[in-house]
């Protein structure tokens, strides 16, 4: 699914802001991210008023973030092909019918989709306003926090840090077999395209190779540093402050889920 | 593609939690297993193989007549890195695409990692190692070994994701029209897929056959012998694959439907599914139509579902190739 998103690469994807959502701790926004994901699974298919709350409590925080909400809105099309089988449902799934305009729709499938098209987009929103107000450096270290593997942590950190690299020489590669008159329309002929992903990784595996020795050069003990900058300006916000929005839409859920 | 990444809320909460522990555990023994393989070395080099893997994902190349798809790189991640090693990259780029992309729900985390890590990169790693039995210890050997893995690898995620349906869907789809539309529509990705992953293989064995882990084996000399298959045969090959997997699956989905039909009765779905074989969408029809046998029934859904998608896809691309052709 290649949304608009991943060609930016991520080290762009920070709005700079000074906003209390800013400047929370970034364990507690993944931690938060994920309550608020586990209320939207969790909060019954017809439940309108609890998916309105939902998308309300996540729009407050996004104001109290001060991001522009075209940005947002923009990044999280990210979702739009989840829309497109929450479209299908309605006409896949059985049980009783209901007239849609002119359509005989399943009423199941129509509230599954429904529901399926709310929990995707807020559930993208949620992520977006994540990495709109964290830097990838703070997500690693609350990642590294919340004890994540640091194996695991490395791993990202690197992959992070060369995405937009490798991202650029297959784009780079491709522009040049384009100038270059080869414009493959089947696939037998993707021969080239193919070959050069080969050989991009073989570039790519020597750039780890010798970024490995680079970083032993410099006295690399298995363990990345934290390289965040000391925090500047107002304290950080509280674990409790951070994940009260997403406890509310807990509750919410659980709310939903009695009724 | 078609949902490989599931949103949050698309599968019930006690399969999103099942998922989750297994990929869990597999990303875990992944983790020691693959500390074993490459030292501390896997940092940076897992890192720009993951970077490498999201690349790949982003390269569209072209399927027929100018459309064009992507490569998912399951299999082929197993395939350079190992398994251990090649699920492990794979999961973590399924983890920044859902944390950092919003790609793919956070509850859904745990399904996602094993529909497109963990079941492409060690499925796709026991297809390969079958197919290098069959076929000649060769570089050539390794080139097939790995369109064919590559290409089953897709329909195996499709048909570990369509179980997952049976097990807490969402909404009440019938499983036998998510199993034949999912593994019908992958079969087809699945050429691309083994064509893609070949050519790639093909061409890292060409520069640096020690970095394909799938080739180790080999000695320099078994490496020479670099025979050249047209594309095109490649492509034919790759359908045949495609249809012999889909329909294999099918027969293992269904090994032992007493327990599935059980699994379903639990769930309290099945009297929908029954009631609605019979009505409803095109591959409802044609897993029952005269044909009692749920064996049966489950292949002829699956190769129904790539015999359609192919007639539908052939027709779109001759009506789309009588055009002229347009000027870039």
């Amino acid at each position: 699914m290649g949304g608009g998103l991943r060609h930016r690469g991520a080290l762009h994807l920070l709005v700079e802001r000074d906003s209390p959502v800013h400047r929370a701790r970034p364990e507690a926004k993944v931690v938060a991210l994920v309550l608020f994901a586990v209320a939207l699974a969790a909060t019954p298919e017809r439940a309108l008023a609890a998916f309105a709350l939902h998308g309300a409590v996540l729009a407050l925080v996004a104001g109290a973030a001060r991001l522009p909400a075209g940005t947002v809105r923009r990044r999280a099309l990210v979702a739009l092909p989840f829309l497109g089988v929450a479209a299908l449902l309605p006409f896949a799934a059985d049980g009783p019918r209901v007239a849609l305009g002119p359509l005989a729709v399943s009423e199941d499938g129509l509230w599954a989709g429904g529901a399926l098209a709310a929990r995707a987009v807020l559930g993208a929103t949620a992520a977006v306003v994540l990495t709109a107000t964290t830097s990838v450096a703070d997500l690693l270290a609350g990642l590294a926090h919340l004890r994540l593997p640091r194996v695991v942590v490395g791993i990202v950190a690197s992959m992070l840090r060369y995405l937009d690299l490798v991202a650029d020489q297959l784009h780079r590669t491709r522009l040049a077999m384009a100038a270059r008159g080869h414009d493959p329309r089947w696939l037998w002929q993707a021969r080239p395209l193919a070959a050069g992903a080969g050989t991009l990784f073989v570039r790519t595996y020597e750039r780890g190779e010798r970024v490995h020795q680079a970083m032993l050069a410099r006295g690399f003990t298995r363990r990345l540093p934290d390289l965040r900058p000391p925090p500047a300006g107002a304290p950080a916000i509280g674990w409790a402050a951070a994940l009260a929005p997403a406890l509310v839409s807990l509750l919410v859920a659980v709310g939903a889920i009695l009724r | 593609m078609l949902a490989m990444h599931a949103p949050d809320g698309f599968l019930e909460p006690g399969v999103a939690a099942v998922t989750a522990l297994a990929s869990l555990a597999v990303m875990a023994l992944a983790l020691r297993a693959a500390g074993r393989d490459l030292d501390d070395r896997q940092v940076p080099l897992a890192g720009v193989a993951a970077a490498f893997i999201f690349a790949a994902q982003m390269l569209n190349f072209p399927v027929a007549s100018g459309t064009t798809g992507h490569l998912l790189g399951g299999a082929l991640a197993a395939i350079l890195l190992g398994p251990w090693v090649g699920s492990l990259v794979v999961g973590v780029v399924v983890l920044v695409q859902a944390l950092v992309f919003a790609d793919g729900g956070i509850t859904a985390l745990g399904c996602n990692v094993l529909n497109m890590a963990v079941v492409p990169a060690f499925g796709g790693w026991a297809v390969f190692q079958l197919a290098r039995r069959l076929l000649p210890r060769s570089a050539g050997g390794v080139v097939g070994a790995t369109a064919v893995a590559a290409g089953a690898s897709v329909v195996l995620s499709a048909a570990a994701f369509s179980l997952e349906w049976l097990f807490g869907a969402s909404a009440p789809v019938p499983f036998d029209t998510v199993f034949g539309a999912m593994v019908g529509v992958h079969a087809l990705i699945g050429i691309g897929e083994g064509v893609l992953s070949a050519m790639v293989v093909s061409a890292v064995l060409a520069a640096r056959p020690d970095l394909v882990a799938g080739a180790r084996d080999l000695a320099p000399a078994q490496l020479v012998d670099r025979p050249r298959v047209s594309a095109r045969a490649f492509a034919l090959g790759g359908i045949v694959a495609a249809a012999a997997t889909a329909a294999a699956v099918s027969q293992l989905a269904a090994d032992d439907p007493d327990g599935l039909e059980r699994v379903a009765i639990e769930q309290g779905f099945a009297d929908q599914a029954e009631a609605h074989r019979l009505a409803g969408s095109p591959f409802a029809e044609y897993a029952t139509r005269g044909i009692d046998d749920e064996t049966l029934s489950l292949a002829v859904a699956g190769l129904a579902g790539v015999a359609l998608t192919l007639a539908v896809g052939g027709g779109l691309v001759v009506a789309i190739r009588s055009r002229p052709r347009a000027v870039v």
